[in-house]
């Protein structure tokens, strides 16, 4: 049988990956820089030559592609109450796979329209209102957008009693109804609209991405990058027929920019002295901290942590870090040499973010005194018993030191309330394959699984963390 | 008819759950759409639920003694959240040590609640008082 290429066209690099289907291998890995400004097939030939140069020439049976060029499936929500449908509608895109600019709740003012339109997002996700329950608030938002000549897609996904009114208020304009966000109070249901952002990007976001060119040489499906992570991890964790997955885990992305952070676990509280608050969180999360990262939010990282502990974690003077920080800001393609002062600097940026971003995707515990006694209050996943993590991303995946790294998403005695792992083995992603091998996951899910259990290999740490 | 919306829940540090429980069924069978937040629930909880599932009406239960404390100001914070005259009733045991009730029910409704029932109303009184502020036929 003839083999499998999985394409990623990145915002910065096309990174392609061709698969064995018969002997569930890989046959190699490549990457090349990403052209979007003139043609994506650039990119995508660079990769190829790339590639070829390694396997020898191949003859693909077929091609899969996903994409987080030109900025990703960028969308701006808007719900009624911040902490429930403006929470679920902002859960249900990131779990799409998209990029969320900006959530907005309740009414919304003329500012924000113009914000809107400033934005441009390419999706616009509408919703408000248990089923049944408040339709004053997405009506005056689709009235509010009504009177702006706005040309993005709108998924409505709120009250159904208003669901109708608002399609006629925005008539003229593409619009998509499907099943609300949250029918009932507390009851999350994100899928419908999940799947609805879905099928946009593939129908309309990819011709105005300009990946219409290379859609010629594709096969099929086209889906946001993270989109195919998450598949990739849920195929991981639950698994597939003939095929046992390795159970709830996480898996962390530290990039440039952004902190992708996957969780596959209930992580609801498991003992009758737990009382639970606030939104019930899906089975598959996906949060994205847009303030951490390795380059582009390096200073994102310093406020969270405090520059007192990178330098510690560094084992560098105040002074040369704010040094190394400041050409950070100057160039930021640096790459640390194997002893330098950056890559000491690099490993406590890394893993100030992984402790930062898993400690905002994971939930809390609080003790309560009541009259009744000590009382535990969960709020967010428990994700304590955890005990598989899947770490990838440049900063990892080329260090010598990525346990040590990874092992910072542990719970630790400083955050007494996080409910981060107690402890995890840690798999390292060292090819680069989870985006490739959730498009495959579509198509031939068990070699995808067997291909991840292979392939993400364990890395031991070293205990001397969370100083 | 639509149903009468109703967003029940046993207020501040209290974990009693049995009759929240009680109330839940109760009034879901006399034809009420109950949104319950269960127990330990913090006033912007309450106003938070009713404004997504536009509630007609908020039930609020205190059975440890401190609920004259976590009652204090929801009025208030309703007005402020766009649920101006939203009926609002509570009932448990809602004040500490012997008082007279009929004090009591003065002081909650001093606070802005349109109804307060002492210890060991059965639900059907509350059904019915519940009937009678929202302009329910029977």
């Amino acid at each position: 049988m003839k083999p499998i290429l999985l394409i990623d066209f990145g915002s910065t690099y096309t990174k392609v990956t061709a698969v064995d289907i018969e002997n569930e291998v890989l046959l190699g890995t490549a990457d090349a820089y990403t052209t979007i400004e003139t043609d994506v097939r650039n990119g995508l030939e660079n990769a190829l030559q790339k590639l070829h140069a390694i396997t020898g020439p191949l003859d693909y049976a077929a091609r899969y592609a996903c994409s987080s060029a030109a900025g990703g499936l960028r969308m701006v929500t808007s719900g009624l109450v911040p902490e429930l449908t403006a929470e679920a509608a902002h859960q249900a895109s990131l779990g799409a796979g998209a990029k969320v600019i900006k959530c907005f709740s309740f009414q919304l003012t003329e500012d924000d329209i113009e914000e809107i339109m400033h934005i441009s997002p390419d999706i616009f996700l509408l919703v408000g209102g248990t089923d049944g329950g408040n339709t004053e608030c997405i009506l005056h938002n689709a009235k509010m957008l009504s009177a702006v000549p706005f040309t993005f897609p709108v998924i409505i996904a709120g009250n159904r009693t208003a669901a109708r009114e608002c399609e006629r208020i925005l008539q003229g304009h593409e619009v998509h109804i499907v099943d609300n966000v949250m029918p009932k109070f507390g009851v999350l249901n994100t899928e419908p609209a999940r799947k609805k952002i879905r099928e946009l990007f593939l129908n309309r976001i990819i011709q105005a991405k300009g990946l219409t060119g290379a859609q010629e040489l594709l096969s099929g499906i086209l889906m946001p990058t993270p989109s195919a992570v998450m598949k990739a991890m849920e195929l991981l964790s639950r698994g597939c027929e003939g095929e046992s997955g390795i159970g709830d885990l996480i898996c962390v992305d530290v990039g440039g920019a952004t902190t992708d952070i996957y969780s596959m676990a209930d992580g609801m509280p498991k003992d009758a002295g737990t009382v639970y608050k606030g939104l019930p969180e899906p089975y598959g999360k996906r949060t994205v901290e847009g303030d951490i990262g390795m380059r582009y939010s390096v200073r994102g990282i310093v406020e969270a942590a405090g520059i007192a502990r990178i330098c510690r974690l560094a084992g560098l003077p105040e002074d040369r870090v704010n040094e190394l920080l400041a050409q950070l800001d100057e160039h930021k393609d640096l790459i640390p040499e194997a002893g330098s002062d950056l890559e000491k600097l690099d490993f406590a940026l890394a893993s100030m973010a992984i402790e930062t971003a898993v400690s905002r995707h994971a939930g809390t515990m609080e003790e309560t005194y009541t009259l009744l006694g000590l009382t535990y209050v969960q709020s967010g996943k428990d994700l304590r018993h955890v005990k598989q993590l899947v770490v990838t991303g440049g900063s990892l995946i080329r260090t010598r030191r990525t346990g040590d790294i990874a092992a910072h998403a542990f719970a630790s005695p400083l955050q007494p309330t996080s409910l981060r792992p107690l402890t995890c083995d840690i798999r390292v992603d060292r090819k680069y394959i989870l985006a490739a091998m959730g498009l495959l996951s579509e198509y031939q899910p068990q070699t995808a699984l067997r291909i991840m259990k292979k392939e993400l290999q364990y890395d031991g740490y070293s205990e001397q963390t969370n100083s | 008819m639509k149903k009468k919306v109703l967003v029940i829940g046993v207020i501040g540090a209290d974990v009693h759950a049995v009759g929240n429980r009680i109330l839940y069924h109760a009034f879901t069978e006399a034809g009420f759409e109950v949104v319950n937040l269960g127990v330990m629930v913090s006033q912007e909880e309450y106003i938070a639920a009713a404004i997504e599932s536009a509630a007609d009406a908020i039930v609020v239960s205190s059975l440890y003694g401190q609920g004259e404390l976590d009652c204090r100001g929801m009025r208030e914070k309703c007005d402020e959240a766009g649920l101006k005259g939203i009926p609002m009733v509570v009932g448990g045991n809602i004040v500490i040590g012997k008082q007279k009730f009929e004090d009591v029910e003065k002081r909650f409704k001093a606070m802005g609640f349109d109804r307060a029932f002492p210890p060991n109303t059965p639900p059907e009184t509350t059904i019915q008082a519940l009937r009678e502020l929202l302009h329910m036929e029977e």
